[in-house]
C-alpha cells in the first residue's frame, strides 16, 4: 500500500527512504528521487504549483499501483508539493523499497515519467527579471519518456 | 455536472468552476470542448486548440471521444507540468 502525499510544505527525502527500510527483514533496496526547482541560469526567481485536489492524489495512487503491478515492491512513498517554491527547494519524491535494486530503480524511474505526464500540477514561471510570469510548457521528450513504458508494458 | 477548469484553461475562461447545461446533443467531452468555445471571448481563446486540451471525468483522464454519460464532473486544463 503506497504513501502518497499532495502538500504545500517541505518534505524529509532522508526519513521518507529510512520509515521504508525499518524495522524490515526483507528489504533489500531503497532507491528515492528527489525533483528540485531549478533557477534556470539565474532566469527564474519562483514557480507556482497549482493542482487539481482529489485527482492528483487519486492519479499518484493509480501510478504506484502501477508499479506494485510490474514489479514485486515492498514499499512506496510519492510526495508533491504545490504553492510556491523557490530555485532549490524540493519540488516531488518518489521513494521505493524492493528486495533487489534492479526493480527499485526500474519503478522509481517509471513512477516519475509516469506522473509527470499523468499527475494534475501545473508550473507558472516568475521571472527574476520581472518579466511577464508563463505557464510552463509541457515538454515531448515527457512523453517520450513515459510512452517507453507503455511499449515495454 | 460541474465543471472545473485549471492553469491557463480557468485563466482563460476566468473562471475556477461552474455548473454546466449543455443540451442533449452534446453527448462527448470533444463534443462539450466545441459547445464550450462558442460560449464567448474567454471560452473561444480557452478551447481554440482543442488537441492542447486535457480532460477528466470524475477526476479520471478522459479522452476526447469519451462519453458524458452519467459524469458528475468535468474538468480541462493543459498538459500537465509536474514533478
Amino acid at each position: 500500500m503506497a504513501t502518497i502525499r499532495v502538500q504545500r510544505e517541505d518534505f524529509d527525502a532522508a526519513a521518507e527512504s529510512t520509515a521504508l527500510a525499518r524495522g524490515r527483514m526483507d528489504v533489500g533496496a531503497v532507491v528515492s528521487f528527489v525533483g528540485y526547482c531549478r533557477d534556470e541560469g539565474g532566469r527564474l526567481a519562483t514557480l507556482e504549483l497549482e493542482y487539481y485536489p482529489g485527482m492528483a492524489e487519486a492519479e499518484m495512487a493509480r501510478v504506484a499501483r502501477e508499479a506494485e503491478s510490474r514489479w514485486r515492491l515492498i514499499g512506496v512513498t510519492a510526495i508533491h508539493r504545490f504553492g510556491k517554491i523557490a530555485p532549490g527547494e524540493q519540488i516531488v519524491c518518489v521513494v521505493v523499497a524492493a528486495a533487489h535494486r534492479g526493480e527499485a530503480f526500474a519503478a522509481a524511474e517509471m513512477m516519475m515519467d509516469f506522473l509527470k505526464t499523468r499527475a494534475p500540477f501545473w508550473k507558472r514561471a516568475i521571472r527574476a527579471d520581472g518579466a511577464a510570469e508563463g505557464w510552463v510548457e509541457a515538454k515531448g521528450e515527457d512523453d517520450s519518456a513515459a510512452a517507453r513504458w507503455d511499449a515495454a508494458g | 455536472m460541474k465543471a472545473v477548469y485549471f492553469a491557463w484553461v480557468r485563466e482563460r475562461v476566468g473562471k475556477a468552476e461552474e455548473e454546466l447545461e449543455p443540451p442533449s446533443t452534446v453527448t462527448t467531452v470533444g463534443d462539450l470542448i466545441a459547445w464550450l468555445a462558442a460560449r464567448g471571448d474567454g471560452y473561444a481563446h480557452a478551447f481554440e486548440k482543442p488537441s492542447t486540451i486535457r480532460a477528466a471525468l470524475d477526476k479520471v483522464h478522459a479522452r476526447h471521444e469519451a462519453a458524458l454519460a452519467g459524469a458528475a464532473e468535468v474538468a480541462f486544463f493543459p498538459p500537465m507540468t509536474g514533478g
